[in-house]
């Protein structure tokens, strides 16, 4: 008989919690296929933050951290610098986590140009705790904690991460995938791979930036929560290669 | 090896470095930068890694991470970084993990000054984060015990897997004196089977401090306390001057242990009958001495560079047996040993109502 399905090793069979048309589940996937591409494993060592993904510990089968919130980044360091260079350490972050309160966590490790990996979830919302605006929450998008629309006038503009991160020298890759059609999560896991192969070659700092979805706390159904995705966070958040300093390379 | 001499952040520097500390992280503050400095240059050297966070965040946290990968790790500040800190001390009590975090205390509150405090005690030895947790707490009252505490703060921390704090000042930072390391120290050797090392031919490895289920949150919980009561009963360490006949007994740790021992000096020298008791361990606190010293013909008086923190649990100690009295400074100004002097002498008289 054919295999046509199967749980990559790097996840457990433990069932994933997520809320129906969440794409945390899928891109843990992602994460995983790529560890079991790379036959890292056992090398490995993962960081769930806090945030909806913060069980990631529970899903990923290596050896894993819980991070304060925010804090990964430091966390990853204090992994990385501590264990043997064949190590691999990655960060699995909500926007909230990353791009609010762990702001110079992840600033700070990408100008050092730290050697991890970092999975970067934009869903444009607080998913945890129950919908609030995110840093990248769009205008005019309502949260919880901004029933009206956001409003540029109040709150500013949402923060875009990749471009941020690019002006600095330590970053090695940046780029940021979606996550609404099977095409773009082919791409996505594409991209994951060559987030981890970065840190394999000593590459220093890569961050994989992935559109998600919230469907729950967005108020749509899974599927038009894909298509505002499409619609809405695309033309804000383009996708794209943002840092690659191996294509510099081959150039 | 012959004494040498140097500062008390120094010493302390080169003991954990002595003490095997593979890893530093720490963010610079006034008055504990000699402790970064001596890492930055001797550490990399030694075999070990120093990193310059962006924060005391940062720093607590990177500490979390190396702590949790199986290294020996230290982070020092002062206070206001200190309570930066906190919520990440919390996770290390709370996921159990084994560092030693130094605080050349400063006085507060707020950015306050940069002189020497002890207003930190609290905040050390009940928690000082959030939930039910201790931190093992130190109290070095010379630049040889920065050194001698500081090593066996690496030890109890792998010993029982809790952070433990080093409740220095900054008198004791900057002061220098003549210091001796022993040849042939040989740190406590712990396995570390729980630690994130890269899942190789076993189950991986979790450090978390998460649980969701209240019934099973209570149990880590209780065991945590369980935890926190056998190191009451085999970590307590004091020091006694003088107590055996005294009438006063002085206590104070730290600074204010050194400005006792003065005073005491003077007094005894007056006919006063005065001892020196000094708590090492400030958690676990030696209560069961102090009780054991107190009684209706005994008074105490607690010398603090604080509003008076310790001197509560130095009441709870003696459970009301005897009068307790306080002499204190604050703001970074240290109380001269004239002015225990006088308080001892107040005492001695009966002017003093409690
Ligand atoms: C210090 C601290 N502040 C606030 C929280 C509460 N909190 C938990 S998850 C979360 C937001 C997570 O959102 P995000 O990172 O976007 O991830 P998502 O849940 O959307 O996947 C917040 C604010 C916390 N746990 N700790």
């Amino acid at each position: 008989m054919k295999t046509v399905f199967q749980k990559p090793e790097a996840m457990t069979d433990a069932q994933l919690h997520y809320c129906p048309g969440c794409t945390h589940g899928i891109i843990h996937r992602l994460v995983a296929e790529a560890i079991d591409a790379l036959g890292i494993r056992e090398q490995t060592i993962g960081i769930a933050s806090v945030g909806c993904s913060v069980f990631a510990y529970d899903y990923f089968n290596c050896d894993m951290q819980q991070a304060a919130h925010g804090r990964a980044p430091a966390v990853a360091t204090g992994i990385k610098r501590v264990l043997p260079e064949d190590r691999i350490v990655f960060t699995y972050q909500g926007d909230g986590d990353l791009a609010s309160i762990g702001m110079a966590e992840i600033v700070h490790a990408a100008a050092r140009g730290e050697n991890i990996t970092v999975i970067f979830i934009n869903n444009a919302i607080y998913g945890m705790t129950s919908g609030q605006m995110a840093p990248t929450t769009l205008i005019g998008q309502v949260t919880a904690t901004s029933p009206r629309g956001r409003s540029a006038s109040e709150t500013g503009h949402p923060i875009r991460i990749c471009e941020l991160l690019a002006t600095l020298e330590g970053p090695a890759y940046l780029a940021r995938v979606s996550s609404h059609t099977p095409r773009h999560i082919l791409q996505a896991g594409r991209a994951i791979k060559k987030a981890f192969e970065m840190q394999q070659q000593k590459k220093g700092f890569a961050l994989v930036e992935v559109l998600s979805t919230c469907s729950v706390n967005w108020g749509m159904t899974p599927v038009n929560a894909m298509k505002w995705l499409e619609e809405n966070m695309i033309p804000y958040y383009p996708l794209g290669v943002y840092k690659d300093i191996t294509a510099e390379e081959d150039e | 090896m012959a004494k040498v001499l140097m500062k008390g952040n120094e010493a302390l520097a080169e003991a954990a470095i002595r003490a095997g500390c593979k890893a530093f992280f720490g963010y610079p503050i006034t008055p504990q930068n000699e402790i970064p400095g001596y890492m930055a240059d001797q550490l990399p050297l030694r075999g070990g890694v120093y990193l310059q966070a962006e924060s005391e965040v940062s720093a607590i946290n990177m500490v979390y991470g190396a702590a949790g990968a199986g290294a020996r790790v230290m982070t020092s500040s002062s206070s206001p970084g200190i309570s930066l800190k906190q919520e990440g001390i919390s996770y290390i009590a709370a996921a159990e993990l084994p560092c030693v975090i130094v605080n050349v205390v400063r006085c507060g509150p707020g950015l306050g000054g940069i002189q020497p405090s002890q207003g930190d005690y609290f905040q050390a030895v009940k928690g000082g984060g959030h939930g039910d947790y201790r931190l093992i707490v130190l109290a070095p009252g010379s630049v040889q015990e920065m050194a001698d505490l500081t090593a066996l703060g690496f030890d109890l921390a792998d010993k029982w897997r809790n952070p433990v704090m080093i409740l220095s000042d900054g008198i004791l930072g900057q002061m220098m004196e003549p210091v001796d390391f022993p040849d042939t120290f040989e740190p406590l050797q712990v396995e570390k089977p729980w630690a994130t090392t890269g899942a190789v031919n076993r189950k991986p490895n979790v450090v978390n401090t998460l649980d969701i289920i209240a019934e099973s949150l209570e149990k880590k919980v209780e065991r945590l306390l369980e935890k926190y009561e056998r190191i009451k009963e085999e970590e307590v360490r004091w020091q006694e001057e003088g107590t055996e006949d005294a009438e006063i007994i002085l206590v104070g740790y730290g600074t204010s242990a050194r400005i006792a021992r003065s005073a005491m000096e003077q007094a005894r020298q007056e006919g006063i009958k005065v001892g020196l008791f000094r708590p090492i361990t400030l958690f676990p606190f030696p209560e069961r001495r102090l009780k054991d010293l107190a009684g209706p013909e005994k008074k105490f008086l607690a010398v603090e560079m604080s509003a008076g923190q310790m001197i509560e649990d130095v009441r709870l100690a003696v459970e009301g047996q005897s009068p307790v009295y306080l002499c204190r400074r604050l703001g970074g100004m240290v109380p001269t040993p004239e002015e225990v002097l006088a308080k001892i002498r107040e005492l001695a008289e009966g002017r003093v109502s409690q």
